[in-house]
């Protein structure tokens, strides 16, 4: 049995805050990017405004992530799967702060600003230029996807652990306790 | 939901994976059923640019309006909309524009004297909260007020792909099917396509809101006038596949080229989010100002070559209507946008003038 504490309060809240929140952008990004339909015009303003939020976030997270200690994984767990859930949480890390990069320079470089929920506009990080905004779209479309596999895989891990194996994994993210 | 061991119940084990791969399951569908796996016939921006580019798309080339050239001048407001809008542009005094003249169709090296639209696009104050992108159009109105039914219409007026021949029968029974076509129509058995870019006179189509100060909002179309006091039209070389681009350079050389944009108020009557409908000629109109063109560039080399006329790019103190033409034409902008950008971004110098892959490379 493990000692250490599950995770706190601010790093439960960021957790599940993000993930309602991400979850709802990758799927809005993929339908607005085919959708004629009447919403899609208020869709992207709100996808840019709430994609803002999320680099926010998860620079609070970050911080959050380096002030605290992270509960330990359970002693039987294989070396593989510990291996495996660090690869994964760390591109997960990786994907939440790429996407919002990534969709915020393809915006410049089509030449548009990103206004923030109608409050503020963010600087220009580059110039308008064509072949700048195809390298961001593609990238943000592409990390959309490895960022949607890398959620598959982190919901299924977490359910195996909290359904099947109940070894307190899952507990530790879900109340805080072990 | 879940229990751990500590948890008295942890639900027998043939429920809980039967747990684990709904919950799963549930989250993968979710995901196809976002990115469209499931979208059967509707129309998506993707389909509608395929049909726009056709079977053999132009690499690097937008997939409408793929001909045309860069011009640039300024516009010089009169201060008239300012207390209709509070957009920077309408304030009295200069802008700057970047612009482009295009014919309709997917081919970058067509006949300009075969096309059946024109049109002119041009952008003021690029990458700031007060950047406006124009798109507008020879027709004053669309011969449809959806998008599906737009597709449907660029369906019916496609040739065949074997006899490349449009099928008159099948754009017959379009334009039957859609009595709302009937103002398009009339305007397209009337007009009649001018020596010049210069010329023509282009219509914003859809309807947009100008925000006042007050808070009031109006509903407006526009149309950018062209002004008939040319010492002489210089002459157009029929002859030549780029007829109308030869004729505008020829004229820029002696005179700048001039447009009054002149709005269209539309008062409670009107239906703003309807494309297909023409409002009364009795209309108040406002003189916002005039484009003065001086300058142009070969498309190839100027700026607005890579520009993206979305016309959903609004100023501060303009925003766009419920018309779901305009609402549709964001997406498939994008989509168009993001195809020849790509290409460029891998194929760059290696395609020719028509956006073929060139032979040496």
């Amino acid at each position: 049995m493990s000692v250490t504490k599950g995770y706190s309060a601010v790093s439960r809240t960021l957790h599940w805050t993000m993930a309602l929140l991400l979850i709802s952008m990758l799927f809005l990004g993929l339908s607005m990017v085919q959708s004629l339909a009447v919403w899609q015009v208020e869709a992207v303003a709100l996808h840019k405004s709430f994609g803002f939020l999320a680099l926010v976030l998860v620079i609070i997270r970050l911080i959050n992530k380096a002030l605290s200690t992270k509960p330990e994984l359970p002693n039987e767990l294989p070396a593989i799967q510990r291996l495996a859930a660090s690869v994964i949480h760390c591109g997960l890390y990786i994907a939440m702060l790429l996407m919002p990069l990534s969709g915020w320079l393809m915006q410049n470089a089509d030449g548009r600003v990103v206004h923030v929920f109608g409050l503020f506009t963010v600087p220009n990080l580059v110039e308008a230029d064509i072949k700048y905004f195809a390298l961001f779209r593609e990238l943000h479309g592409i990390i959309a996807w490895l960022f949607l596999a890398m959620i598959f895989m982190h919901i299924s891990a977490a359910l195996y652990h909290g359904l099947i194996k109940q070894d307190g994994v899952m507990s530790a993210m879900l109340t805080g306790k072990k | 939901m879940t229990k751990d061991k500590h948890g008295s119940d942890g639900g027998s084990l043939i429920v809980r994976k039967f747990l684990l791969v709904a919950s799963i399951a549930s989250f993968a569908t979710a995901t196809l059923y976002f990115a469209g796996a499931f979208n059967g016939d509707t129309v998506t921006a993707q389909r509608f640019v395929d049909l726009q580019q056709g079977d053999k798309p132009h690499l690097g080339f937008r997939r409408a309006h793929a001909k045309g050239m860069c011009v640039s001048g300024h516009f010089e407001s009169t201060g008239e909309l300012a207390s209709y809008s509070t957009a920077a542009i309408f304030a009295q005094g200069h802008t700057e524009f970047l612009g482009r003249f295009s014919i309709a169709g997917n081919n970058p090296t067509a006949p300009d004297l075969k096309a059946p639209v024109r049109s002119f696009a041009f952008v003021v104050n690029p990458a700031t909260s007060q950047e406006w992108r124009v798109a507008m159009n020879t027709p004053p109105v669309m011969a449809v007020a959806t998008p599906d039914a737009f597709f449907q219409q660029l369906q019916a007026l496609s040739p065949d792909p074997i006899t490349k021949q449009r099928d008159p029968e099948k754009i017959k029974a379009f334009f039957k099917a859609h009595p709302e076509s009937k103002a398009f129509n009339d305007w397209k058995a009337a007009y009649v396509p001018t020596n010049s870019f210069a010329a023509e006179r282009y219509h914003s189509i859809n309807a947009f809101y100008l925000h006042n100060e007050q808070g009031e909002k109006q509903a407006v179309r526009w149309q950018a006038v062209p002004h008939d006091d040319y010492r002489e039209l210089a002459e157009l070389d029929k002859t030549s596949a780029d007829a109308l681009q030869k004729q505008l350079a020829q004229q820029l050389k002696s005179q700048s080229v001039k447009f009054d944009l002149l709005f269209t108020l539309a008062n409670n009557s009107d239906d703003e989010n309807n494309p297909t409908i023409p409002w009364p000629m009795t209309r108040k109109t406002v003189n916002a100002g005039t484009l003065v063109i001086t300058d142009w560039r070969p498309q190839a080399q100027g700026k607005c070559g890579e520009q993206n006329f979305d016309p959903l790019v609004l100023p501060a103190g303009m925003s766009a209507t419920a018309d779901p033409i305009l609402r549709a034409r964001g997406a498939a902008y994008a989509q168009s946008y993001r195809r020849r950008a790509t290409e460029k971004l891998l194929y760059g110098q290696s395609t020719n003038s028509q956006g073929e892959p060139n032979v040496s490379n």
